[in-house]
């Protein structure tokens, strides 16, 4: 059974780890693993087994995990949910005696629903797993009444992309009071303070709060972003202090990435299945950015910052990974002999490392010298202690070989088995060995 | 101690991992291999039977690429000529190692063809190692050890027989065709 039965529901898109995809603003308030989804009264609307249940700001989301598709129910089609209803609760003897139909012992969500054009129809969430039904109800409540969805669509005429959201605003200011030099930028930065300290405080108020502020916050950094990026090409003769702390502050803003982050209380049992969804489709662009493969520390930083201020611990982040042999997802984690485990993506492979080492350690001043990690780590534009990994593996398949010395740690391309061992004093007149010779000759 | 100067040393000499005990197992092999090699051949040209760990051998260290060898990579480099049967430990706690750059037997046959070359019927042990004969030959000042083992291997294939002359270091050595 997969979703695509269900065709009286809009299809939603997922990602490559089987994460429903949000819309802009959009964030996941909380999740069910296993749920049927029966019309209760129109028999010609196939139902949905089997799914996991994502309740967001704007959606109740099926998604369907062996085959990674899933269906979504807009939160603004529904006309009222219903109580959760435990049939064995009211007559536990009927439930004992009675096994006609499976999820009558399952607490239900009975939800009446608008579908397009008109038509009214009652559904039912069954929940098929152990779960606290309240407490969905609870947050599916809070979100119908939140209507989330309503002030995106508000947004989205005025720009839905972030670009154009930014020129308009910058037109107004100009009409109103003209902007003369630093007083005028200064002055401008000053009205986006203000303004900014209002949401932070209203954003303390409660936390419950600051998760409806979450997609105003999001809109003021990427505000912020585009008003630094329109005044650094426009005052092209600011010093290079005010540069800088432009550049952080840039940096600071383009890290605010995950929107939605999953949490404890969000996800529950789910937790660490999710995380590991959410982080496997996190990491894939930044460790493909680094050439392939990241250290786990690094990887642990990045995915903090990015979720701000829902913090993961490191042991949460292991489990993540470790999860991800069970899921079929771009990236793997990777543990080195010494003990260092990186996050790599699965079509990295060794052997253009490998490549790479070989021809870094066959320039000539290699040659003569070797190469340290740090040097490798400089060439590869990878962190030392990868590249000592990497060197370590080159070295185990007879690429490279070790000098310890007091000099240090170096790494010479492998020569050893270029040289006849029955014929220890013929130079050969070309390969490796010859190359080194004429190169260690010119040099001593 | 002797000087390398008459030797000429292969190029690798100056390749600064062959002074590393390579840790990877191929690797190694053919390091042992060359080192192996090396050994015997210095030996062969400078005439020497014993290397000693604890004193300096002028192979084990290259002043040039300021490398040497750890005392763990001479231990593995002679214990690998040891199990060949090129060479053995000379004392129990295998600090000191004589080098058969022939073996007994090569040893044997070497000195075989060497008296047949030079018609020598009945000579000392003395002169085999140090006689005029002997000059610009590999039994020159052969170690007297090697040479009787190779003369006892004879003795018992019953090539020759080794009797004790008027004094004690002057045994001689009777070669039969």
């Amino acid at each position: 059974m997969s979703v695509a039965a269900a065709d009286w529901l809009p299809s939603a898109a997922v990602t490559a780890s089987g994460r429903p995809v949000l819309s802009a603003g959009e964030i996941e308030r909380h999740l069910l693993p296993l749920i049927d989804l029966e019309p209760e009264e129109n028999p010609r609307l196939s139902p949905l087994r089997g799914c996991l249940l994502a309740l967001t700001s704007h959606r109740l989301i099926f998604l369907h995990e062996a085959s990674l598709s899933a269906r979504a129910l807009p939160l603004a089609s529904i006309v009222h949910p219903y109580p959760p209803h435990r049939r064995h609760n009211h007559n536990p003897l009927r439930s004992l005696f009675s096994s006609s139909s499976s999820s009558s012992h399952h607490p239900r969500i009975r939800i009446q629903i608008s579908l397009p054009p008109s038509r009214s129809e009652v559904v039912a969430v069954v929940v098929t797993c152990k779960a606290d039904v309240d407490v969905f109800y609870g947050r599916l409540l809070e979100a119908i009444r939140a209507r989330a969805w309503e002030a995106a669509a508000a947004a989205a005429p005025a720009g839905g992309a972030s670009v154009a959201e930014g020129a308009p605003a910058e037109e107004d200011l100009a009409i109103r009071m003209p902007v003369v030099g630093v007083a005028g930028i200064l002055r401008k930065e000053q009205e986006t303070w203000e303004s900014a300290g209002q949401n932070l405080q209203d954003a303390f108020q409660d936390l419950n709060a600051l998760m409806s502020k979450a997609k105003e916050m999001m809109e003021l950094a990427e505000k912020m972003r585009q008003k630094l990026l329109t005044n650094s090409s426009s005052q092209s003769n600011s010093n290079d202090e005010e540069m800088g702390s432009k550049q952080d502050m840039q940096d600071l803003l383009l890290s605010v990435g995950i929107v939605s982050p999953v949490t404890k209380e969000t996800a529950g049992a789910l937790y660490h299945q999710q995380l590991s969804r959410q982080l496997a489709d996190f990491v894939r662009i930044p460790v493909e950015r680094a050439g392939g493969m990241m250290a786990l520390v690094d990887v642990y930083c990045l995915f903090n910052r990015a979720r701000g201020t829902e913090l993961i611990s490191p042991e949460d982040l292991l489990q993540a990974c470790s999860l991800w042999e069970k899921f079929d997802v771009p990236v793997m984690l990777r543990k080195f002999d010494s003990g260092v485990k990186v996050i790599q993506t699965k079509t990295h492979s060794d052997d253009e490392v490998f490549a790479r080492i070989s021809s870094l350690a066959q320039k000539p001043d290699a040659l003569l010298k070797g190469i340290s990690p740090s040097d490798a780590a400089f060439t590869l534009g990878i962190a030392p202690a990868l590249a000592k990994e990497h060197l370590l593996n080159a070295e185990n398949k007879g690429l490279v070989c070790r000098d310890v010395s007091p000099d240090g740690f170096r790494f010479y391309i492998n020569l050893f088995n270029e040289i006849d061992p029955q014929n220890i004093y013929s130079p050969k007149t070309h390969g490796l060995y010859h190359t080194w010779i004429s190169v260690a000759m010119a040099a001593h | 101690m002797q000087r390398t100067v008459d030797f000429k040393l292969p190029h690798f000499f100056n390749y600064p991992p062959y002074f590393t005990l390579q840790p990877v197992r191929e690797t190694r092999e053919k390091q042992v291999q060359l080192w192996k090699e090396l050994i015997l051949d210095y030996c062969r040209s400078q005439k020497m039977y014993i290397i000693s760990l604890e004193e300096d051998f002028p192979l084990f260290s290259n002043q040039k690429i300021e490398r040497s060898l750890s005392y763990e990579a001479k231990e593995v480099f002679l214990a690998a000529l040891v199990s060949e049967g090129r060479a053995e430990w000379i004392d129990k706690s295998h600090k000191k190692c004589l080098i058969l750059w022939l073996r007994i037997q090569d040893w044997a046959n070497y000195i075989l063809d060497f008296v047949k070359e030079n018609g020598l019927e009945v000579t000392t042990i003395e002169d085999l190692r140090s006689g005029i004969e002997t000059h610009g030959t590999e039994l020159a000042g052969i170690d007297r050890g090697v040479l009787m083992r190779a003369l006892r291997l004879l003795e018992q294939k019953g090539k020759a027989v080794i009797f004790k002359g008027t004094s004690a270091d002057d045994e001689g050595v009777k070669f039969s065709a």
